[in-house]
């Protein structure tokens, strides 16, 4: 990937309505970038509901959600976009005519327009609201595990009740000192092999649960954590010596630095003029969950047809000289991508 | 209309009048209170959860098995935790007391 790539259009979010856009906008002969924070393309489909079949698609009575993510990637395909995955779009500049979009990775795309469709936000970690957590992110607090090495000998507390809490608890107990598994219940939500594995080796004391328990607070020094204060459901509380947190409560999305793009916003969703799609800032739209308009109803069908919206008035700026031709599929014939007659 | 007692997690109260029909979560936005609801009441995530309070939780009843995997992922939860998108408004909550969870 280079370090400045060029396109027409950049599309931000690869969830079901920035995967139309594709389309959408290579139907009028124009090319995409796609920035997407998670590592795969589907957003809240992909990451939150992939199996959940989804009813109200015109032409599909039921179709799952990671399904449709499939057939959305194969009508995009003819048009080559180019994806970037594992990338959150963190700042927006402006030169001319031209917007320049910069990753997390430092790379920019510059484009002609910039099509936000990034539903909530960017995922990430849903991180426990606890004082102090993000100073030690990374270092003694983990949302993912890279290299399990790193656990060896440590005392490790992990919080969650989902499979990614109990396999971890499983795969570190062999190497750390200790593992505390915190959970606010019971009943764990894994599969039955995992809680089979769980139960046997916390009969043999080499994980100790904490249920129903939560994370209370976080004490550190110098930037390495101590010890965690839990607290019991119903009110007591105790500290864990702990060198390590590992939290898996799932991910949460946040429109992070899209609130500094200059776009007009209203509380987490982008304003925009229903008949272009465009926000308030010129050549930048905003399309799906993320836009907000006079009677917005956060739908994937009512997505689709904003981002064929936005297309239309993102062709008249980057082709001011050209007419806007209107031009079924049909007509047009198997898509591909060329340049708009 | 529905009357709901609404603890926000500065601790400031509201009363919100709240429309049958809609849910607490719906009545809640409509009323301008910060309920995040990422998921827009498809019971996918935790972000609208709320604590009933213990006197009237009896009125709302306990949540449904896929409510409470999806507790799971909320914090400050406890025994009269609900997640808003799931109870309806309705004469039977009318006066119902709730408060949004600790920030930190």
């Amino acid at each position: 990937m280079s370090r400045h790539a060029q396109t027409d259009v950049v599309i931000i979010g690869a969830g079901p309505i920035g995967l139309s856009a594709i389309f959408a906008c290579g139907h009028l002969g124009m090319r995409c970038h796609v920035i997407e924070a998670l590592s795969d393309v589907g957003g809240q489909c992909t990451a939150l509901y992939p199996e959940k079949p989804i009813y109200d698609i015109p032409g599909f009575p039921a179709i799952a959600a990671g399904e449709l993510i499939a057939r959305l990637m194969a009508q995009a395909a003819p048009f080559a976009p180019t994806f970037h995955l594992g990338q959150q779009a963190v700042k927006l500049t402006r030169a001319g005519d031209i917007l320049s979009v910069e990753m997390s990775s430092g790379s920019t795309i510059a484009a002609r327009a910039v099509i936000i469709a990034a539903g909530g936000g960017a995922f990430g970690p849903n991180r426990p609201p606890l004082a102090g957590i993000e100073r030690l992110e990374g270092t003694s607090v983990h949302y993912w595990v890279k290299d399990t090495a790193a656990f060896t000998g440590k005392r490790i507390v992990i919080a969650g009740g989902g499979d990614s809490a109990v396999d971890w608890a499983i795969a570190l107990s062999e190497h750390a000192q200790s593992i505390t598994l915190v959970h606010r219940r019971e009943r764990f939500r894994c599969a039955p092999a995992s809680l089979q594995k769980l139960d046997e080796l916390t009969r043999r004391g080499l994980i100790a649960l904490k249920v129903p328990y939560q994370l209370a607070a976080l004490q550190a020094e110098a930037g390495k954590l101590e010890a965690i204060e839990i607290g019991h459901i119903d009110g007591q509380r105790e500290w864990l010596e702990a060198e390590h947190l590992l939290a898996f409560y799932g991910i949460a999305s946040d429109l992070g630095p899209l609130r500094d793009f200059g776009v007009g916003l209203s509380e987490e969703q982008i304003l925009v003029d229903p008949a272009t799609m465009e926000t308030s800032e010129r050549s930048v739209f905003a399309v799906g969950d993320i836009s907000l308009y006079p009677s917005k109803q956060k739908l994937i069908v009512t997505g689709f047809a904003e981002a064929v919206t936005a297309a239309r008035t993102v062709y008249e700026r980057i082709f001011p000289d050209r007419p806007f031709h209107f031009q079924h599929s049909t007509d047009r014939g198997p898509p591909q991508l060329q340049p708009a007659q | 209309m529905i009357s709901l007692t609404v603890l926000d997690a500065d601790g400031i109260s509201h009363t919100v009048e709240a429309k049958p029909g809609l849910t607490v979560m719906e009545a809640l936005r409509a009323a301008g209170l910060p309920l995040k609801a990422a998921c827009g009441g498809s019971l996918a995530c935790a972000t609208c959860h709320v604590i009933i309070a213990e006197k009237d939780f009896v009125r709302v009843g306990p949540p449904s098995e896929d409510e409470e995997d999806m507790l799971d992922q909320g914090f400050d939860v406890n025994r009269t935790s609900r997640l808003a998108c799931q109870i309806k408004v309705s004469s039977d909550i009318d006066g119902l007391s709730i408060r949004f969870p600790r920030q930190s």
